[in-house]
């Protein structure tokens, strides 16, 4: 089956999800036997685009217009969808951000193709059935989906698949789509950036407090931790509607589902609504002062204690950690 | 402005999940289902941006009668009218395909879901219904402001935050931040039960995924307890046994 991923890219670099799906794509063609084509949509030079060439695609095609510098949803759809086309491709695979999240399903629709959100393995072939494993119920179940029609659209979970450099090279190409005046309804306005910290949603590495840290003042010894590490930072519900964090950092049923290698909890007790958002991490570490806090019992590691003593222990050995390294 | 706002009805996030025939079914004996969280606050905002007169509210949802408690609930939250698609929900093509025949027939100029329903977290209805009607469509919106003839919504990116503007019609998926859920008064709770319900027959629409089976996690082995005046052994273990670090 030949294969198109989209090689989403944020003000012009490419991030850890994008190089994720080039390598599970790729995975996917080598599996049915299909070449691997990549499509590229913005301002991204030829330098960065050549870095994706090594996991896998044998041509790159470089969409660049102005009025794609920003991103809109419809537009970048058709191109997506026409590119699709043009290589003749079966399985469309994009990374589940929230670009991925608006785009993939437009792209399905276009292509009359049946569509699994957030996959976390290779799709499991045989014969004429193609099924993908995705998570259910917040975390809680996965379900493995049925893909019934002649393509598929996938979109890849972040930190669920490994970067794999193949050593390949690929040829780049201008792609020229044709684009309509009502595919360009939406306007960005302005970007605003949180700030250069580690965004949470692709993090590797994640810090996280709750009420148990009794107000935003003692947050510094969470930003402490968490820069030393080199994590995201993030807060339970209650921490952000009480105003001590900022809302992007809530983690959640209802705010963010993060996966990363490594998730510490410290002062959350681990209701059901917050674990539907931590569920998909490798390792979880627990830090809590009541032994019978329902954390611990998702939890790898754990410290039954108070944070104010623990956090700054942990800080010391980290240090010493990085002054060995 | 005539807004469509999208409901689902979805198992409460307390819910226990257990699966049926052989795990290709969900269990839904005593479970307890509820207006998806994210759809409440696509609803209050729609609330919000027609009070006074300024427009009207409608819900709609794809499902069998079982699921009026939670069309009911959201005109108790103060929707004026629902309609409800009397079949299953087979998967998120088939109840785009529906809504988008409605909202066209409807001619609404804003049409809401939610981010994502609770139970298959699928996050796709809502940009599959725009592009079926070849409108523009936003996904994971925190904030949503209307003029006459313009929105302005944020975007959540990773990082940080879009602002866009946009004609009408178009469709939104909302998220936290737009606005707070309502709980439904008195009045409104014995309103709800003259309000319209108005129960259309489906459309035929080809199976294009299907869920063919469940899975549930491996349970975690048991957490390793680490006293607290060992704390610093946690970073060693973390960082030769796990790994992580
Ligand atoms: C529909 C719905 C959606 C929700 N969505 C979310 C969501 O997305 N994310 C979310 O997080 N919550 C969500 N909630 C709220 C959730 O149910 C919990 O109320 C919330 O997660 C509790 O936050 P917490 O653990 O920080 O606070 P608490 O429950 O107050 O727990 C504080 C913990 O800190 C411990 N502690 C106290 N002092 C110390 C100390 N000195 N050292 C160490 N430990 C200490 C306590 O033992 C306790 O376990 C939702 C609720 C509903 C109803
Ligand atoms: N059966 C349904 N009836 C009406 N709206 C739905 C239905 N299922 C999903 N939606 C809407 O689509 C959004 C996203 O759902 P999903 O694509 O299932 O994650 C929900 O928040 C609802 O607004």
């Amino acid at each position: 089956m030949n294969v198109l991923v989209y090689i989403e890219n944020i003000s012009g670099k490419f991030k850890k999800s994008t190089y994720e799906v080039v390598s599970y794509a790729a995975a996917i063609a080598k599996q049915t036997g299909g070449t691997l084509t990549a499509v590229s949509i913005g301002n991204v030079d030829a330098s960065t685009l050549a870095e994706i060439e090594k996991y896998g695609a044998t041509k790159i095609l470089n969409v660049q217009q102005d009025a794609l510098s920003s991103f809109v949803n419809q537009a970048y759809a058709s191109i997506i969808s026409q590119a699709a086309k043009s290589v003749d491709a079966t399985v469309v695979v994009l990374s589940n951000t929230f670009t991925g999240k608006g785009l993939a399903p437009r792209v399905a629709v276009k292509l009359a193709a049946g569509y699994v959100d957030g996959a976390l393995e290779l799709p499991t072939i045989q014969g004429n059935s193609f099924s993908v494993k995705r998570g259910a119920f917040s975390g809680k179940a996965f379900a493995n989906v049925t893909l019934n029609s002649a393509i598929k659209v996938i979109t890849l979970s972040p930190n669920a698949y490994q970067i794999n450099d193949l050593g390949t090279t690929a040829i780049i190409e201008d792609f020229n789509p044709s684009t309509a005046a009502n595919d360009f309804q939406t306007m960005v306005k302005e970007i605003i950036r949180a700030s250069d910290k580690i965004s949470l949603p692709d993090a590797e590495l994640v810090v996280s407090g709750g009420r148990g840290l009794k107000g935003p003042e003692n947050w510094g010894m969470i930003e402490e931790l968490a820069s030393l590490l080199g994590a995201a930072t993030g807060c339970s519900k209650p921490v952000s509607d009480s105003g001590w964090r900022p809302h992007e950092e809530h983690v959640g049923q209802t705010g963010i589902a993060v996966a990363p290698n490594l998730y510490i909890a410290i002062g959350i007790s681990g209701a059901i609504q917050h674990l539907a958002g931590v569920s998909a991490s490798k390792v979880i570490v627990v830090i809590n002062k009541d032994p019978e806090a329902p954390f611990f019992k998702v939890a790898d590691y754990g410290i039954v204690g108070d944070a104010f003593e623990v956090v700054p222990q942990l800080i010391e050995a980290v240090k010493v950690l990085k002054a060995q390294a | 402005m005539k807004i469509l706002v999208c409901i689902s009805n979805v198992p409460d996030t307390t819910t226990k999940i257990t699966f049926n025939s052989n795990n290709t079914e969900f269990n839904t004996s005593g479970v307890q289902f509820i207006l998806n969280p994210y759809d409440e606050l696509a609803l209050a905002r729609a609330i919000e941006l027609t009070e006074g007169g300024k427009g009207s509210v409608t819900v709609v949802n794809v499902g069998l009668a079982d699921t009026e408690p939670t069309i009911r609930k959201a005109l108790a939250i103060g929707a004026d009218d629902a309609i409800r698609v009397n079949a299953a929900p087979a998967n998120a093509y088939f109840v785009a395909k529906q809504i988008a025949k409605i909202a066209k027939e409807g001619q609404y100029e804003l049409i809401l879901t939610g981010r994502e329903s609770i139970d298959y977290n699928g996050a796709q209805t809502g940009a599959m219904i725009a592009e079926i009607m070849d409108i523009p469509s936003i996904s994971i919106i925190k904030k949503l402001n209307i003029d006459a003839n313009t929105a302005t919504v944020e975007r959540e990116i990773e990082g940080g935050k879009e602002v866009i503007t946009v004609d009408y019609p178009f469709l939104a998926s909302v998220s936290e931040g737009v606005a707070e859920p309502k709980i439904p008064n008195m009045r409104g709770i014995m309103s709800a039960r003259t309000k319209p319900l108005q129960v259309l027959e489906a459309i035929a629409v080809d199976t294009l995924s299907s869920i063919s089976s469940f899975e549930m996690p491996a349970a975690r082995s048991t957490v390793k307890l680490i006293s607290t005046n060992e704390s610093a052994k946690l970073i060693e273990v973390l960082h030769s046994e796990a790994k992580v670090i």
